[in-house]
């Protein structure tokens, strides 16, 4: 679009990777004079909105300049040895696939730091929490940015240390043990993948995924990429969460922070579909071609099945909590990512990528808006909720706070993929990348998984409509009656969602400004690789 | 051995300046045993300062030897044959040792003023540094006689600094158990040794491997007990399980610094002493110790970390028992490039990334230890408890004993922790031993369960009534500041240790 000089646009990405870093270090000194503010711990939040919205710029301004006429094409590339004795090399770069995923999470992190400047966190010094929040977005911004196998491992576990204490410390019941459960099935998955990592870099002798991807390393045998995929891929699908490693996720997304909760839910898990486009399709597709009907069916498993979860939490009585409720959702959406993926056609893993981002939209929205429905109401148990209303008809957030209400229909609608909102495109393309799955996979299995995956559209369209029903429906209560008063939507929220439901409309309306993006990378990748 | 007896055949001539560490630090020991007798109580301190000053020697006396190989005390009638050997490998092992010395010696210092009553300076800087002298021989040894003489002078004023401490029953108890099942494994040991010899004809690493191929087929058993037996007081040593039980006692009963010093160079003479005998001397036997090796890298791993779990925070002595079991299962990881020595093409490759991994352990293991000492001054029962809220007190110790603890776990910010496990994991995968990686993978998430435990511990609010911190004396400081720097530099580039991966060692 905008033509920006080479050596900008790598300058731009390294600093979008290590400005939160040297941000991170720098929240832990004393403020210096003139930017000490109020207090201490005000000066160190708005430290983190400072940082973050540097980076946001900077992402944003990666995104202006990238060449949108070959998003197939590395670009703002840097290529640094590191350590020669590993053959690890600092290679960054952005491409259609990536570019997306790194503006998101930019986007994400500052709006998470906007939300902790109004609602300062309570638990502990704000200090640590925006250090550790913005070591969290330096692993997830290298994770989407770097191009080599090694780094990309030490970006996925360099997230999980901060996440651990953002849940134990600042998060609510059970927290301990979430935090424990998290860090535990995340560092087992991680490290396993590790192995199937060093597996393919010793074989094809090198790291670089760029390399591999377009065939440079030596060739690998079926048997290596099988045994690497199956490694690779149980560290990935843990982090997905894919059905049946999801059981961290929620707890996790109960006990965290709101912001916990959003970058989990946005970023975290991202970059586990994101491994699977970046790494295993393209280093590994034999391999993966072995395994890919079994993903699919997964996936199709976890969409159903994290469906009738939320059917089950949003039944009356069930003390459903909402939090969980979401997370659970979780495991659905990103069962049609993994399927999209499975089907190893273009149309599939743009489906995949195009989901990916709006669940990280979509649900980022859906958790700050229980985190405020908490703040207000003090619950985010949905009997508790509903029994609000006038004769437990519903917690009647219409009648008592309706732009809140209106909001949180509007995320829930988005959710169960309405078409004309982010939500829709993936998950059809997804589905109809089933429909005709790449050569040799078997096409009536996939036909039964998209058929049970668009079985799954309409569970998930059930439960939420049932969330609607008993948290924005209902008669209000009167004054006299105890309940109180619900502050409606407050100018920070409001700056901080509106973001998130601009491009939720943007994309459902013009998904082309996205896919026009993926498609051309994704092709590329099928045809040999990001060059 | 046969040549006629001239002067000029029997006089050697020795290579001094490759010899100059060990001998440095061995002619301190005698000296600050000798000074001991004529300074005065209160200058005693000066013995503290000389030894130290010999141990920063020592490791500059490394400094001229990085220029190439150098070898000594070589047969006369055969220049090649040599049982004293400066190369890559030595100096590395030098390094670890002479430096863990130093760093044990600036806690010693603390420790001693601390407890002058009960620790008697003069006797505790001769053991220390003849300890460190024996450790610094040991890796430049290339006879199975020297090896074994060296193993020794490493290990018995080992058992004397251990139950140094006047009146103290733990003390005494846990030098005892240290002291006997060390000398039945060097006893295993030497029968061991005694076989090799008894089948090759020689004592030199080099002529012991050519010659144990060419063994009569009704020796074969003799050599192979042999090798095994050998291996087994190098085992001990490394506290490879099952010859770990004597280190959580030892470790407790012992005054902190020599806990740490145990946990570094105790540890480097063990691992050490298996790659010269496993690589150098039996290298055709790979298929016998190959297969022992990974069986005990997986059990004592499992089994050090398995026990590190199980320890009760609120335990007395239960930071230093938690450092000593964990030590057990980083030795476990220790092993893992051993036994890939044997399946790998390349073994030189493999033994540099336990090098990497030591250096790596050396520098955060010790780092643990000296914040450790440091809390231990105003809180002596050395509960992990006790760090309870130490970020509140002491904010840079608590931030740097995080860092040294998740550097232990392989985890980010500790990246240098992260990549010395990523070469271990790679020298098993490249080996082609994949179950015993996937056994480390495990060990590995168990390991950061009471890792990340304590360094949770270290942020929470502090109890009511925690007595005031006292202040760190120089000593601990400037070993604080050494292994911190160390470890944020070593970080930031790995390669400065991984590279050790990549050349030619022996």
């Amino acid at each position: 679009m905008i033509d920006v000089n080479e050596s900008v646009m790598r300058a731009l990405l390294a600093f979008v990777v290590v400005i939160p870093l040297l941000g991170a270090a720098a929240a832990l000194l004393p403020a210096p004079p003139g930017l000490r503010g109020r207090s201490p711990e005000q000066a160190v939040l708005r430290h983190g909105v400072t940082v973050t919205a540097a980076v946001l710029l900077a992402a944003l301004a990666l995104a202006a300049g990238f060449d949108h006429h070959r998003p197939q094409t590395m670009q703002a590339t840097t290529d640094i040895s590191w350590i020669p004795a590993l053959d690890v090399r600092i290679h960054l770069g952005v491409d259609g696939i990536s570019l997306p995923l790194l503006v998101l999470t930019a986007l994400l992190t500052f709006l998470c730091a906007l939300h902790a400047y109004a609602n300062p966190p309570a638990g502990g010094s704000p200090k640590a929490f925006v250090a550790l929040l913005l070591v969290l977005e330096t692993g997830t911004l290298a994770s989407f940015a770097v191009l080599d196998l090694l780094l990309f491992f030490l970006a996925f576990e360099t997230v999980l240390i901060p996440m651990y204490f953002l849940i134990a410390r600042w998060g609510g019941a059970g927290r301990a043990q979430a935090a424990w459960k998290f860090i535990l099935f995340t560092l087992l998955g991680s490290v396993v993948m590790l192995l199937g990592l060093l597996l393919i870099g010793i074989e094809a002798g090198t790291f670089d995924m760029v390399a591999l991807a377009t065939g440079d390393g030596r060739p690998l045998t079926v048997t290596v990429q099988v045994v690497a995929v199956l490694a690779i891929g149980i560290g990935l699908a843990v982090k997905t969460p894919m059905w049946p490693l999801h059981s961290w996720l929620p707890d996790a997304h109960t006990a965290a922070p709101t912001v916990g909760s959003v970058l989990l839910a946005g970023v975290l898990l991202k970059m586990g579909t994101y491994g699977f486009v970046r790494i295993l399709l393209p280093a590994a597709p034999e391999g993966f071609e072995v395994f890919a009907p079994y993903l699919a069916a997964f996936a199709v498993v976890g969409i159903v099945y994290g469906s009738l979860a939320c059917l089950a939490l949003a039944r009356k009585g069930a003390r459903g909590d909402l939090k969980r409720l979401i997370a659970y959702s979780s495991v659905g959406h990103m069962g049609f990512v993994l399927l999209g993926i499975a089907t190893m056609t273009p149309t599939g893993v743009n489906g995949a990528l195009f989901a990916n981002v709006a669940h990280g939209l979509i649900t980022g929205l859906l958790f700050f808006l229980v985190g405020a429905l908490k703040d207000r109401t003090g619950t985010t148990d949905l009997d508790a909720l509903s029994a609000q209303g006038l004769q437990a008809t519903g917690a009647a957030l219409y009648g008592r706070a309706p732009r809140l209400g209106g909001l949180l229909a509007f995320a829930a609608v988005a959710s169960l993929g309405l078409p004309g909102l982010a939500g829709f495109w993936g998950e059809m393309l997804a589905l109809f990348g089933a429909f005709d799955p790449a050569a040799g996979l078997s096409r009536p299995a996939y036909l039964v998984f998209m058929a049970v995956g668009a079985f799954g559209t309409l569970l998930t369209a059930a439960y939420l409509l049932v969330v609607v029903r008993r948290v924005c429906m209902g008669a209000p209560p009167r004054d006299t009656d105890g309940v109180p008063l619900l502050a409606d939507v407050r100018g920070h929220e409001f700056a901080a969602w509106t973001p998130l439901v601009v491009l939720t409309v943007l994309a459902g309306l013009w998904p082309k400004a996205l896919l026009g993006l993926t498609d051309p990378a994704v092709q590329q990748l099928f045809a040999g690789g990001t060059r | 051995m046969s040549a006629p007896a001239t002067a000029e055949s029997v006089v050697q001539s020795v290579d001094w300046l490759a010899v100059a560490p060990p001998t440095l630090t061995a002619v301190a020991a005698l000296a600050v045993l000798v000074a001991d007798l004529f300074l005065p109580g209160p200058r005693k301190a000066l013995l503290g300062w000389i030894s130290v000053a010999a141990l920063a020697a020592g490791l500059l006396a490394l400094l001229p030897l990085l220029d190439g190989d150098r070898s000594t005390f070589c047969l006369t009638t055969d220049p090649g044959v040599c049982s004293y050997v400066a190369d890559r490998f030595t100096l590395v092992v030098q390094l670890v040792v002479l430096g863990g010395a130093l760093l044990a010696a600036l806690l010693s210092m603390t420790a001693l003023k601390d407890e002058a009553r009960r620790l008697p300076a003069g006797e505790y800087w001769f053991l220390l540094l003849g300890s460190a002298a024996g450790a610094a021989l040991l890796p430049a040894s290339r006879d199975l006689a020297t090896l074994i003489v060296a193993l020794e002078v490493a290990s018995l004023p080992a058992f004397a600094l251990v139950g140094l401490r006047h009146g103290d029953r733990r003390s005494s108890e846990a030098a005892l158990k240290f002291f006997l099942s060390s000398v039945t494994a060097t006893a295993v040991s030497l029968l061991g040794v005694s076989f090799v010899y008894a089948v090759t004809g020689s004592m030199h690493l080099t002529v012991v491997a050519e010659e144990i191929q060419r063994v009569d087929g009704q020796f074969s058993a003799l050599a192979r007990a042999g090798v095994v037996l050998t291996l087994v007081g190098f085992a001990f040593k490394t506290a490879a399980v099952p010859f770990h039980f004597w280190v959580p006692d030892t470790y407790a009963g012992a005054p902190l610094p020599v806990a740490a010093y145990l946990s570094v160079t105790g540890k480097a003479v063990g691992f050490t002493g298996l790659i010269l005998v496993t690589v150098l001397a039996f290298p055709s036997y790979a298929p016998v110790w190959g297969p022992v090796m990974a069986v005990l890298a997986a059990l004592t791993m499992t089994v050090g970390n398995v026990g590190a779990l199980r320890q009760r925070p609120g335990r007395d002595r239960s930071a230093v028992r938690l450092l000593a079991w964990s030590s057990v299962g980083q030795a476990g990881y220790l092993l893992v490039p051993v036994a890939a020595a044997a399946y790998g093409d390349d073994a030189a490759r493999a033994i540099g990334s336990t090098l990497a991994y030591a250096l790596m352990y050396a520098a955060v293991n010790l780092g643990a230890f000296t914040v450790v000492a440091l809390v231990d001054r105003s809180r002596p029962a050395g509960r992990v408890e006790d760090h309870r809220g130490l970020y509140a007190s002491r904010p840079v110790a608590a931030l740097l004993l995080a860092f040294f603890l998740l550097s232990l776990a392989g985890l980010p910010p500790g990246i240098v922790g992260l990549f010395a496990k990523v070469t271990v994991f790679a020298s098993a995968v490249e080996a082609g031993m994949g179950w015993l990686a996937v056994v480390m993978a495990v060990n590995v998430v168990i390991a950061l369960v009471y890792y990340l435990r304590w360094t949770a511990l270290l942020f929470r609010a502090a109890p009511e009534g925690a007595p005031a911190a006292r202040r760190a004396t120089a000593p601990l400081t400037a070993a604080l500041v050494v292994t911190g720097l160390l470890a944020v530099v070593l970080s930031g580039a790995p390669q400065l240790i991984l590279r050790f991966t990549g050349v030619t060692l022996f």
